[in-house]
């Protein structure tokens, strides 16, 4: 067959909004555009743990450390999720994990801010969870199989991650004084941030463009972001809290919220690697690496016996 | 020795005895033991399973998309294996 032929099957392909496989002929610059999204959303997931470690020894009872804990789990198990999606496309996790180490790939910029209080752990589990939920239930119907179908799991677990992050939230708003401030200091940090989690505006994304091409993504970054606050403005109002945005107003001809766009300047120093924690992030991650390779080799080496004895008996 | 993530294994679920095992997504392990603790601790924390198979990766042999209609063709000429081929008398209710 020609190059021109498999191109046309797969065009039929995402024209029938059948899904494209591993074995499957595609054009290169997909898969390019493929590993490129599901690589750092498995950076995002992992690198993710970090700000929320951080508070597992310090929740403030027990049960609130269950639950993080519990969260923070299913945080790795997305990270593998997607990395074994991205493996299908041709590449191994150790090189990605080589790529995040070194400064080479991205994840998400949200997680080089810091937690600075018990509210924001709420805060990340209720909008950045929340933010991250509002992709992942697009991405459940991406035309890349392996991508989809562990957007379905992770859509399945994450189900839980927002609400307990509402929930802290709840318990910070109504409680003391103090406790509400923290909650209304915790949305002040993290709303625009949290913003930034769409992408740049469809103006000025690079990659949309392709994305909803190619079915990767189905909706625009503007069009999640006005869902997500059209959405959120209640549950900031039930708080008794305050969104910190001025030009917050209800847009009766959308039938929706008018609302002002992050700081995109931020949102690109960030990514260029200087965010508060860019540094933070990724020597611990490096740390944990470096500190676990004797147990990765020991592994390799008992994994290695016993399948040789495996073999010989 | 160079590092490494471990060999891939894919990992099936049994949902309940007597169903059939589904595939549902692979890990990295360097052993079956530790490939079989990983696929429980990854895909049956919220009781999806009361029974799990993993199996290394590099052993399973899998049909290709591009002989998919070579591959699969002798069994599209043979109506006959499917019940509707045969016609029923129509006083007949049951079969």
């Amino acid at each position: 067959m020609e190059n021109k032929d498999f191109e046309a099957i797969f065009e039929n392909k995402l024209a029938k909004n059948e899904m494209v496989e591993p074995k499957d002929w595609m054009p290169d610059n997909y898969r390019k555009h493929l590993l490129r999204q599901i690589s750092q959303h498995a950076h995002s997931e992992i690198i993710g743990m970090l700000p929320e470690g951080n508070w597992i020894s310090r929740a403030p009872s027990l049960r609130s450390k269950l639950v993080l804990l519990a969260k923070v789990q299913d945080e790795g198990g997305h990270g593998l999720y997607l990395y074994t999606a991205a493996e299908s496309l041709g590449t191994s996790r150790d090189e990605m994990l080589d790529a995040l180490q070194t400064g080479r790939a991205k994840y998400s910029s949200i997680f080089n801010y810091p937690t600075l209080s018990w509210a924001d752990i709420g805060a990340v589990g209720w909008l950045v969870d929340g933010a991250a939920i509002m992709n992942q239930v697009m991405l459940q119907r991406t035309s890349y199989g392996p991508y989809a179908r562990a957007m379905v799991r992770i859509c399945k677990e994450e189900s839980f991650h927002q609400r307990q992050g509402y929930e802290v939230m709840t318990h910070m708003a109504f409680g003391t004084p103090e406790q509400k401030e923290m909650a209304q200091d915790a949305l002040n940090r993290w709303w625009f941030p949290t913003l930034m989690m769409f992408g740049p505006p469809d103006s000025e994304s690079p990659n949309s463009e392709n994305a909803i091409k190619w079915r990767i993504k189905r909706e625009t970054n503007d069009q999640l972001r006005q869902r997500f606050v059209n959405q959120t403005v209640e549950q900031v109002q039930y708080l008794g809290l305050t969104i910190p945005d001025k030009n917050l107003k209800w847009n009766e001809s959308k039938k929706g919220y008018d609302f002002s766009e992050p700081d995109w300047a931020e949102f690109k120093n960030v990514i260029k690697g200087n965010g508060p924690c860019n540094k933070e992030r990724l020597d611990a991650r490096n740390k944990a690496h470096n500190e676990g390779r004797w147990v990765r080799e020991a592994a390799a080496a008992y994994g290695k016996k016993q399948m040789e004895q495996y073999a010989a008996a | 020795m160079s590092d490494s993530q471990g060999p891939l294994w894919e990992v099936f679920v049994q949902k309940k005895a007597g169903q059939p095992f589904v595939h549902c997504g692979n890990l990295h392990a360097y052993d079956k033991e530790m490939a079989l603790q990983n696929a429980r601790d990854l895909y049956t924390r919220r009781g999806e399973g009361m029974a799990l198979w993993v199996v290394p990766t590099a052993a399973i042999v899998a049909s290709s998309p591009e002989d998919q209609g070579s591959f699969f063709e002798p069994s599209n000429d043979k109506v006959f294996r499917h019940p509707t081929f045969y016609p029923m008398p129509d006083v007949i209710k049951h079969m």
